[in-house]
């Protein structure tokens, strides 16, 4: 624009609509990357910080441009999509119609395990979402490559298994069976039986900080340090027999439901919750939480699916549903599951509300058990008493991965490069917090100074002088005489002014009750009593 | 209908040869990347670990003097010089007589105990003498190279003022480099003993510190000027980078003057409570200079406001025997009484660094080199040591991914170095027990100092006593 003032051509000074577009465009995605608004140096007396931070200041702006520009052009690959055409509705495709459109790689992720006799099936993935491990209520563990559909390792641990999970790499998974939680590697070696967590119903892997979260069938919580082995917390939550536990991602934080319908959220640190609320009126039978973490779906026996802004710990929709199971995906979709039927939801308007995007019903008999979005595909893995099925969901997954966070295509020396990095990046216990953004900032000061006398006065006066002002109503005939008016006036000042002179006097009192014990206290000799202040008489 | 699903197929995202490198994919998404502060908190409480873990800055001892080192000068023609001048001609006729009698039943020549020379030239690179220049009869105290290097000037007890041709550096590679031996190429005989020297830079001129200050030319063997300002004698002289005219000396009398070659007379004279026993000129500042004082710290003065000190730099225990700026102006390097080298910024009041080693004696000299990155110190072990600038730094070529992660490591220690733990590990630094102790000491006699002033001033009527700053505390008057 610039250039064409400089120009001299006033007569058309509008950008091509595509590049206005562009710059919008830009815009919104550099918001995305500055993580919240600048700091205020409006406000800042000291001149040398305020030029150091605007400088602090730039720099942000300018790497937040970049990864904006490299969003643009150096992600390679876009989403997945389905859209309506017509009268159709998305929530009526069905999975045949999707794998007659789609190429011959992603109709491969679509299949059905049937094993009628070990299951009901539990499932989980690895950060990358190249492994699953699979696991049979009646025993049956698995590692399946599900990128190329190999089985790695099948075995039979011969009681029950309630849960599986995966441990910082497909190396090593966790399982909890009858009476205790057990470690192994990818060859089924058991590694380690974890006795202390007792019969554990649900286990939950916090992959940046190593630690192993089990809930037992007393309600206890416990976490370990996979690394070192030591036991960071074990803490009982007091609200009895659970299996719906899960991690915020966004935080680290454990929310587990509870069957009083309240839900509570811990960090290994502190034997108290951190949050506790009601959530629903009858037990919880499934939670699931949005991979920005400010986002809580909550499913109760009642047949409701709500959803709730952890921000500000409120109520955004109710959505009248049943769930035995819920999921949301690396771009938002919510997939419920219950009886024989998967129904995914999606907040498809960009309005925060969520609505039906699309729909599968398995084989009549069927129960789902777990249903568990597959990172950076567009596929959903959902666990159920005949075995397991995968569908397609297109626009699920995240479609542009980060090599050196989570490597679909890894490379065994990656993944050990990867393991070193990842041991000396481990977080300490210490950082689960309900605002991460609070590490490394200072605490503000912890005593507020007393006001001083004067500040109180001034206070006071001030107060007085808010109130002088006040029109006094006109009253009724005969009331509206002008000696009550003033005796109203007076006595609104009074009003005004009685809390502060209610502190003083507090004050004082507290004071001399302060003199009183200091010279009770010193013993005088008998001699010197006469000089000692006088004690108030009872 | 339409429909997309994400579908990778390997060999976009695989490399094709086992020889191609590995193909790397970025998603700065900050929903992938959770917990990104905490991860940034603990890999800066890891930097500043593994720069303790690395901080290994000693690099090498140079042993071959026979006594003391006495005094040092940097060759600013050649990066890997330093000559060095040692006490030992004190003891010279000594050695000779316990040598001569020793030795006389082999029947070992004389020109045998002319190996007992005093100054020095190493090749710092690999750590050896390269040239010895003998001649002066009592111990050296001042060594001055010209500015093209070309020569070298010394002096000392003995009331000599040589001068000396430096030989090239490619002579000096030779493997039979030790054995040369160089005379002098002139001796200025003087009236007293000699205390310093320094050289004018880009002249041929140089000024020797002594009874008096005294202004020498190469090719006359008589003082062309001399300056005289009391009776005590001058014990370090020191010229001005940015104004070749100008000089600062330090002497006995406690005092600091200013001189201006072309003046007749000394320009300005402070006395402090303590005596000064060197003095380095901001190279890059040149209006300031910082004087090392006896009484354990180090004052940075404005040349042209001499009635306070701009900072006091506060860390050594004993008195600071030596001082040299880095070529950079931002820091200096001290050598004390205490044993111990230390690094302080150029308006610090602590030092970022402290060296010592379990042999190390008292240090008389120290240098930073002419690159900035290493410091020699020369103390009263016979050694001179070779440090590291910068404790934790890595050596060698360094391969671009490693220097990108060093940069990465010092933006997050910057970036959290307020905060406690980082700061912790940053700031600690082992100290041998005999300082470690007198710092303490050090300490309360301050604090007890505060308070008895604090009680005094309570009790005496407002206004009747006047704290002075550390900054004027120290200095009596100033003389025009």
């Amino acid at each position: 624009m610039g250039a064409k003032e400089a120009n001299g051509d006033p007569g058309d000074v509008s950008f091509p609509p595509s590049e206005e577009a562009l710059v919008n465009e830009l815009e919104t995605k550099v918001k995305k990357y500055q993580r919240g608004e600048g700091a205020n140096l409006e406000v800042l007396k000291d001149k040398k910080l305020k030029g150091q931070l605007s400088v602090r200041e730039q720099i942000y702006g300018i790497s937040a441009t970049a990864a904006a520009k490299a969003e643009k052009w150096l992600l390679t690959s876009s989403g997945g999509l389905l859209e309506a055409e017509g009268t159709e509705k998305t929530w009526r495709i069905k999975q045949e119609a999707i794998a007659s459109e789609v190429d011959i790689l992603s109709t491969k992720k679509q299949y059905d395990i049937v094993l009628p006799d070990l299951g009901p099936y539990t499932l989980d993935f690895t950060a990358s979402g190249r492994y699953m491990a699979v696991a049979g209520r009646k025993g049956h563990l698995a590692i399946v490559d599900a990128k190329s559909m190999n089985l790695i390792k099948e075995m039979q641990v011969g009681e029950t298994v309630r849960d599986i999970v995966f441990l910082h790499n497909e190396l090593f998974f966790a399982a909890a069976q009858k009476k205790y939680p057990y470690i192994y590697s990818r060859d089924g070696v058991e590694l380690h039986c974890l006795k202390e967590h007792g019969s554990v119903l649900r286990l939950q892997f916090l992959r940046n900080h190593f630690l192993l979260a089990s809930i037992n069938k007393f309600g206890q919580l416990r976490y370990q340090d996979t690394s070192t082995g030591q036991m960071v917390g074990n803490l009982r939550t007091g609200l009895g027999r659970t299996n719906v536990m899960e991690v915020n991602p966004f935080n680290g934080v454990v929310a587990a439901g509870h069957s009083g319908g309240t839900v509570s959220m811990w960090k290994p640190t502190s034997q108290a919750p951190l949050v506790k609320m009601l959530c629903h009126p009858g037990p919880i039978s499934a939670m699931a939480f949005h991979p920005n973490g400010h986002l809580m779906a909550t499913s109760g026996k009642e047949k409701k699916i709500k959803l709730w802004d952890l921000r500000k710990f409120g109520l955004l929709q109710t959505i009248p549903m049943n769930a035995k199971t819920l999921d949301f995906s690396q771009k938002g979709l919510l997939a419920a599951g219950t009886g024989s039927f998967v129904q995914v939801l999606g907040d498809l308007s960009e309005s925060g509300s969520y609505g039906r995007y699309m729909g599968h019903s398995m084989v009549k008999g069927y129960q789902v058990g777990k249903v568990l979005f597959r990172p950076y595909e567009d596929v959903l893995c959902i666990g159920h008493s005949m075995g397991w099925s995968s569908i397609l969901i297109p626009g699920s997954g995240e479609p542009n991965f980060d090599t050196w966070l989570a490597n679909p295509f890894e490379t065994v020396k990656q993944r050990r490069e990867k393991e070193v990095h990842s041991l000396l990046d481990k977080l300490p216990p210490e950082t689960i917090m309900l605002d991460p953004s609070k590490i490394g900032t200072v605490r503000p000061p912890r005593r507020k100074e007393k006001p001083t006398k004067q500040d109180i006065e001034a206070e006071m006066e001030e107060a007085v002088e808010a109130v002088k002002d006040t029109e006094v109503k006109n009253k009724t005939k005969g009331r509206n005489k002008p000696s009550k008016k003033a005796k109203k006036k007076k006595e609104i000042v009074e009003k005004a002014k009685r809390p502060f002179l209610e502190q003083q006097r507090k004050e004082e009192e507290r004071l001399a009750r302060k003199k009183q014990k200091i010279s009770k206290e010193i013993e005088l000799p008998a001699a010197l009593q006469r000089f000692a202040p006088k004690k108030p008489s009872a | 209908m339409k429909v997309k699903t994400i579908s990778r197929s390997e060999d976009e995202f695989t490399r094709e040869r086992s020889q191609d490198l590995q193909r790397v994919f970025h998603n700065f998404d900050p929903n992938l990347r959770t917990m990104d502060k905490a991860v940034e908190y603990v890999r800066a409480v890891n930097a500043a670990k593994l720069e303790k873990i690395y901080a290994k800055p000693f690099i090498a001892a140079m042993d071959g003097h026979i006594d003391a080192i006495s005094c040092m000068a940097k060759n600013h023609n050649c990066l890997k010089e330093i000559f060095s001048g040692s006490m030992d001609g004190v003891s010279d006729e000594f050695c000779c007589c316990f040598v001569i009698g020793v030795m006389m039943s082999s029947e070992i020549s004389v020109s045998m105990i002319v190996i007992f020379v005093d100054i020095r030239l190493w090749d710092i690179a690999s750590r050896r003498t390269v040239c010895r220049f003998p001649g002066h009869q009592g111990a050296v105290r001042g060594l001055a190279a010209s500015t093209d290097g070309s020569t070298l000037v010394s002096c000392g007890t003995d009331c000599t003022v040589r001068l000396w041709n430096v030989p090239v550096a490619t002579i000096m590679q030779s493997d039979n480099a030790v054995d040369n031996t160089l005379e002098p190429r002139a001796v200025f005989v003087g009236n007293n003993a000699f205390r310093a020297v320094d050289h004018q830079w880009n002249s041929d001129l140089f000024a020797t510190a002594g009874a008096r200050v005294d202004i020498w030319n190469h090719n006359r063997s008589q003082p062309v000027n001399s300056f005289e300002w009391g009776t005590d004698s001058v014990i370090s002289v020191r010229f001005n980078p940015g104004e070749p005219d100008l000089l600062a000396t330090s002497g006995s009398d406690r005092s600091i003057t200013l001189y201006d070659l072309r003046m007749v007379s000394p320009a300005r004279k402070v006395i402090m409570r303590t005596k000064v026993n060197s003095i380095a000129w901001n190279p890059m500042e040149p209006m300031n200079f910082t004087a090392a004082n006896e009484d354990s710290n180090c004052y940075t003065y404005d040349a042209r406001k001499l009635d306070e000190a701009k900072c006091v730099h506060k860390a050594h225990v004993s008195a600071v025997m030596d001082i040299d700026y880095s070529p950079t102006g931002r820091e200096f390097v001290t050598g004390s009484y205490d044993r111990s080298v230390r690094i302080f910024p150029y308006s610090g009041g602590t030092s970022r660094e402290v060296y010592h080693a379990k042999r190390m004696q008292r240090v008389f000299c120290v240098k930073f080199s002419c690159d900035a990155s290493y410091v020699i110190s020369g103390s009263d072990d016979f050694n001179l040591r070779l440090w590291k600038a910068n404790a934790s730094e890595q050596q060698g070529v360094l391969h671009p991914r490693e220097k990108k992660k060093h940069e990465y490591h010092e933006a997050l220690k910057n970036r959290y170095k307020n905060l406690d733990e980082v700061k912790r590990i940053v700031r600690h630094r082992h100290l041998p027990k005999p300082i470690y102790k007198a710092t303490i000491l050090k300490r309360q006699m301050t604090e007890a100092e505060r308070m008895k002033e604090q009680r005094r001033k309570a009790h005496s009527a407002p206004g009747s006593i006047v704290t002075q700053p550390l900054r004027k505390r120290r200095i009596i008057k100033e003389i025009e």
